[in-house]
């Protein structure tokens, strides 16, 4: 019986063995695997990339591990995957601990203020210092004056705030709150900004899909998840006040004029990047709360055990497709595409990494 | 007929004989003693060397401080060790009388066909995944909390601290009944092993003394089994203060202490979950692991305690057969 089992289980596998080695020498090319691991925000699209691009060059396999960016940065600074990617740049002590180390935006996502409030859909405006009002408890009902100085044109309940919150530490929080210091001098003091935070009040709910839950099933209540979330899940989300003094809608164009608006004060790939932050962005149509998301990689990937020329040159024209071509694959995903001038900064940061000192483009 | 039963002549010191059972026996015996001592100081070792930056820094305070500030690098646990003794103790408080409930009707006064359909239902509810059943907690049971259980509570219970408002329906006593829900079939499976050992010599003494079923059950059967029902319990407790996903999905997740159960809460296991990942500072996630240490030390303690006190009964049961 067991043999009679066994037989044709051999076949097949003999089977799969032969075709795998077959694909590999149709392909003419020895096979690389390039690791990576680090934030889950980008996942969906770092999926999607590897897919491509795998389809496109059959012979390389993009393995990237959503472990989160805490995980991620400790495996970069490790040297056990390829590439990291986090949410946050890196702080500027960790950067001092990984020489050579080269921060690359790869996209850049929207954090939106999501509400339950019955029969206001998707046109409450909120401004910065009202919202981290709301987050600090200082702002309790909903028709406090300062909300509705903002919605002259809603009426809204004298109903209790009820304020929702990530439990898990995340990146959405850190862009949320990089935010809320930047608008609020009490939030900065009080709170702060960081992946996981001492909030002053509220509910937490574990993941985007954990305070979207809370926000729907309790009305009047108030949080913040992914754009990508917000949109795919129908969620009420607020227009927020920028800089400029305009309400703007989240949007994958506001968030990309963000970007824009920021470019000027960047650095450059191999310097670092702990200030970095496109939070209230100047530009007319700049959605403020948004934030890159990193690729980490060394400038000399000769660093990495088991790293040979092949598989350097090969992570380096991956990374030369994720900017480039790779792009037009963000905004079916809910992404904001890189703007033509981080595109450029990046170029640059990629000419600059090498195996051995042996230039790889 | 002789059988030859290996006994354990080594342990009660009788009938020493050195036989290649007896070396066998020994053999055995400081294999698994050394695989479970290494185990454990592998473990303990591992948690204090993580937990080595936390446990410096912060020293016995970190037992009693409410401090959690990621940003600023403060941390204490003892919010986290509220939640989970709160959260633990609301489940036996809510799953004990039920479990043995369970356990007396289908052992005592269930019919044959009830028992054999009602106890492998029981049973299957241990077999839900604790995320299934955080999954029900969101969409059934914390909007049931927040609508139908608590308005009641905070009207005629209100007076209390333990029931005041507002009320989310994510709380420390949506937490407690979750956790109810699971551990009730542990308490309630072993607790009727225990009502089954119950030798029917003595449960028809007291019936032909004139006792009725209830005093009977209640004077004779779980005085008799009660030192198993104890250890069921204790397990119970193991398994509410270890678990996780389920808790975290309900209990709202606030690391401050509110007298209110029906305020938000938070757990060891779950802050560890939710935090792990992200945590990028040397210190935040010392403080981490040394969560996980502590909760380690209580979940150790709970479980000896259980096998000290099943031991014993066991003992007294040897004793007297």
């Amino acid at each position: 019986m067991n043999r009679v089992l066994l037989l044709p289980l051999l076949a097949a596998l003999l089977f799969a063995g032969c075709t795998g080695d077959g694909g590999k020498a149709d392909a003419g090319a020895e096979e690389i695997t390039i690791t990576g691991a680090g934030a889950s925000f980008p996942y969906p699209l770092i999926a999607k990339w590897s897919y491509e691009y795998h389809k496109l060059k059959p012979n390389i396999k993009i393995n990237y591990q959503s472990i989160g960016s805490g995980g991620g940065i400790k495996q970069t600074m490790a040297k056990t995957v390829d590439f990291g990617a986090s949410d946050a740049p890196l702080k500027e002590e960790e950067y001092r601990k990984m020489e050579g180390i080269l921060h690359i935006p790869e996209t850049i996502g929207a954090v939106v203020v999501v509400y339950n409030l019955p029969g206001v859909e998707n046109k409450l405006k909120l401004s910065g210092e009202v919202v981290a009002d709301i987050f600090l408890g200082k702002i309790t009902k909903w028709n406090d004056p300062r909300i509705a100085e903002l919605n002259p044109d809603i009426s809204l309940p004298d109903e209790q705030i009820i304020v929702v919150h990530r439990s898990d530490g995340s990146g959405t929080t850190f862009v949320f709150s990089d935010y809320l210091s930047a608008v609020s001098p009490e939030w900065r003091e009080k709170v702060g900004k960081g992946k996981s935070l001492n909030w002053p009040l509220g509910l937490g709910g574990k993941g985007n899909e954990g305070v979207s839950g809370l926000v729907k099933q309790n009305p009047y209540s108030i949080g913040y998840v992914e754009l990508a979330y917000a949109i795919e899940n129908r969620i009420s989300y607020a227009h927020i006040k920028n800089r400029a003094g305009k309400f703007v809608e989240p949007s994958i164009e506001s968030v990309a004029a963000a970007a824009a608006g920021a470019v000027a004060s960047l650095p450059k790939g191999d310097e670092s990047w702990a200030e970095v932050s496109i939070v209230n962005a100047p530009g007319e149509n700049a959605y403020p709360i948004s934030s890159f998301t990193y690729l980490l990689v060394y400038r000399d990937l000769s660093v990495i055990p088991g790293m040979t020329e092949a598989k350097a040159k090969a992570l380096v024209e991956f990374l030369w497709w994720v900017i480039h071509d790779g792009q037009k694959y963000a905004p079916e995903l809910h992404y904001a595409p890189l703007p033509e001038e981080v595109v450029k900064l990046n170029e640059e940061t990629i000419r600059l990494i090498t195996y051995q000192d042996k230039s790889l483009l | 007929m002789k059988l030859r039963v290996p006994s354990f002549s080594i342990l009660n010191g009788k009938n020493w004989k050195f036989t290649p059972d007896t070396i066998f026996q020994i053999f055995l015996g400081v294999i698994s003693i050394i695989s479970v001592i290494v185990l454990a100081a592998l473990l303990l070792r591992e948690l204090i060397r993580g937990a080595w930056p936390a446990l410096s820094a912060f020293g016995l305070g970190f037992l009693f401080s409410s401090a959690w500030n990621p940003v600023t690098g403060e941390f204490g646990a003892l919010p986290f060790i509220y939640g989970t003794i709160v959260s633990s103790m609301l489940a036996l408080l809510i799953g004990v009388p039920l479990s043995l409930g369970i356990a007396v009707y289908l052992t005592e006064i269930a019919s044959s066909r009830v028992r054999a359909i009602l106890s492998p239902v029981v049973e299957l509810l241990a077999a839900i995944p604790s995320v299934i059943i955080g999954l029900w907690g969101i969409f059934v049971l914390a909007p049931f909390v927040r609508e139908h259980l608590a308005p009641p509570l905070m009207n005629y219970l209100g007076f209390l601290p333990l029931f005041k408002g507002p009320a989310y329906g994510y709380s420390v006593l949506t937490a407690g009944l979750v956790l109810a829900i699971m551990i009730i079939p542990i308490i309630s499976s072993v607790s009727r092993e225990a009502i089954l050992a119950v030798p029917s010599l003595q449960k028809e003494g007291s019936l032909a003394l004139g006792a009725t079923r209830f005093e009977t059950i209640i004077s004779v059967v779980l005085p008799y089994a009660k030192g198993a029902i104890f250890g069921a319990v204790m397990l119970g407790l193991g398994r509410a203060i270890g678990e996780t996903m389920a808790v975290t999905m309900v209990i709202g997740n606030n690391p401050q202490i509110f007298t209110s159960l029906l305020h938000p809460g938070y757990t060891m296991a779950a802050v560890i979950a939710n935090e792990f990942t992200e945590a990028t500072d040397d210190v935040y996630l010392a403080a981490l692991i040394e969560v996980g240490l502590v909760l380690f030390a209580i979940s150790m303690v709970v479980n000896i305690i259980a096998r000290a006190i099943t031991w014993k009964y066991l003992k007294v049961q040897e004793g007297q057969s």
